[in-house]
């Protein structure tokens, strides 16, 4: 089972302009500074190589925070 | 699954062409300074070739192909000439065959145009293998490429940094060697928002609000006439299709991924291309990259990375390959094929 707080850690680190420890599950992704659409990709990358969920545009764009994108990756799982 | 195999085909040279001018990532002030790293850093596009406005892909094609059919002189023995682009010169005539008349060839002369983007060189691969196996055509010209400049706009920065200009040619043979290539290609339609030039064609025809300029969103401004790109479903196209295409062809051919010497990928951007590889389980010294100085240079990327950065082992060596392209449409498919002492260039266009 994922476990959030390790997929916050480890999305954290994909962002390398990010201080360790600023993000949390309720952090909104997109306020990160500079926030681009490669961010976007990014957090795709991330999460299909990490946990082999593979999200969309659509569920990019339904989500706020990093729970919200947790909360897909688990769906997706299902 | 569309797996097909060719043979009695050889590729006997690849040749190149690309504009001089040149555009670094860094020098694009339409974003922050910041935003230009980490585009350069995730895509790994460091500079790009762009044409000047009255440059056409079929120019830089014309270059390439002249190159070859001077160093072969073969030019009496086309009988075949295919144009992979979605940058034609026209709407009609088809581009093929003012090409056809303006390099001198003869007019018995196959020559048709194939419009597909990334997936191009190997479709066009599949189709010029095809028609030239039976022996009946001796040789052919596949002449790839895109000028991706025409229907981007410096406002909209998702996709005028992304795209370079280039035009390739390829000049293939029949062989009474058996020689095969092997083949799996794919298509779907419901893709078809990811990438498109929407306005302009038969469906939604030209009107005079074509060319003016609306703000989609912060950093992206742009006309009807261009190109529409939606970064993150193409994203996940490619991490869901690239990999599991090409690890179906291996099965189905019996090949196997240990015996490739290298892959060459589609130079869609670094992130996905590095995404595809990390699937295939395979060593990055086999993974060639363009994309650095060419940027996504639409069907054009594969023969482009294949004379920039394989030139010595192309000329010397004989290889086993795999070559992948993916994207508008969706379209894609991926090919395995040996080759042997090909020869290789990179021209830089001059208008001289």
């Amino acid at each position: 089972m994922i476990n959030i707080q390790e997929f916050t850690k480890g999305l954290e680190a994909e962002f390398e302009d990010v201080e360790p420890g600023t993000l949390n599950p309720d952090t909104n992704f997109r306020s990160i500074k500079g926030w681009s659409s490669m961010h976007a990709l990014i957090i795709i990358a991330y999460i299909d190589a990490n946990y082999n969920a593979l999200l969309n545009g659509a569920d990019l764009k339904s989500a706020q925070s990093i729970q919200d994108l947790y909360k897909i990756t688990i769906e997706k799982l299902k | 699954m569309a797996y097909l195999s060719t043979s009695n085909t050889n590729i006997i040279a690849i040749s190149s062409c690309v504009p001089g001018h040149i555009e670094k990532t860094a020098d694009y002030n339409h974003i922050s300074v910041e935003e230009r790293e980490l585009f350069s850093k995730t895509t790994g596009i460091i500079e790009r070739r762009v044409a000047d406005k009255d440059v056409a892909c079929s120019d830089l094609c014309y270059v390439a192909a002249k190159h070859l059919l001077d160093k072969y002189n073969c030019k009496e023995e086309i009988d075949l000439v295919i144009f992979v682009s979605q940058s034609p010169d026209y709407i009609l005539p088809a581009t093929s065959i003012l090409l056809q008349n303006r390099l001198g060839l003869k007019k018995d002369c196959i020559a048709f145009d194939i419009s597909l983007g990334c997936s191009g060189y190997v479709y066009g691969l599949s189709v010029i293998t095809n028609l030239m196996q039976s022996g009946q055509l001796k040789k052919g010209l596949l002449l790839v490429g895109d000028k991706s400049s025409t229907s981007t706009t410096y406002t909209d920065k998702s996709t005028y940094p992304l795209f370079g200009d280039a035009g390739t040619a390829t000049l293939i043979e029949h062989s009474q060697t058996k020689n095969e290539m092997h083949f799996n290609l794919q298509s779907d339609g419901s893709g078809k928002n990811s990438i498109i030039i929407e306005h302009g064609s038969c469906r939604t025809p030209f009107d005079k609000t074509l060319e003016d300029l609306v703000e989609i969103e912060p950093g992206i401004s742009r006309a009807k006439k261009h190109l529409i790109l939606n970064g993150m479903d193409v994203f996940n196209f490619a991490l869901r299709e690239a990999a599991t295409n090409i690890n179906t062809l291996y099965e189905k051919s019996n090949k196997t991924k240990e015996n490739t010497d290298y892959f060459v990928l589609h130079q869609a951007n670094k992130l996905i291309n590095e995404s595809v590889r990390k699937k295939l389980k395979i060593d990055i010294e086999k993974v060639p990259y363009s994309i650095d100085v060419f940027g996504n240079t639409s069907s054009a990327s594969i023969p482009l990375t294949m004379c920039y950065k394989m030139e010595e082992a192309l000329r010397t060596k004989k290889l086993s390959l795999l070559l992948s392209g993916f994207g508008v449409g969706y379209s894609w498919g991926s090919v395995i094929l040996e080759t042997e002492n090909v020869y290789t260039n990179l021209l830089e266009y001059d208008r001289a």
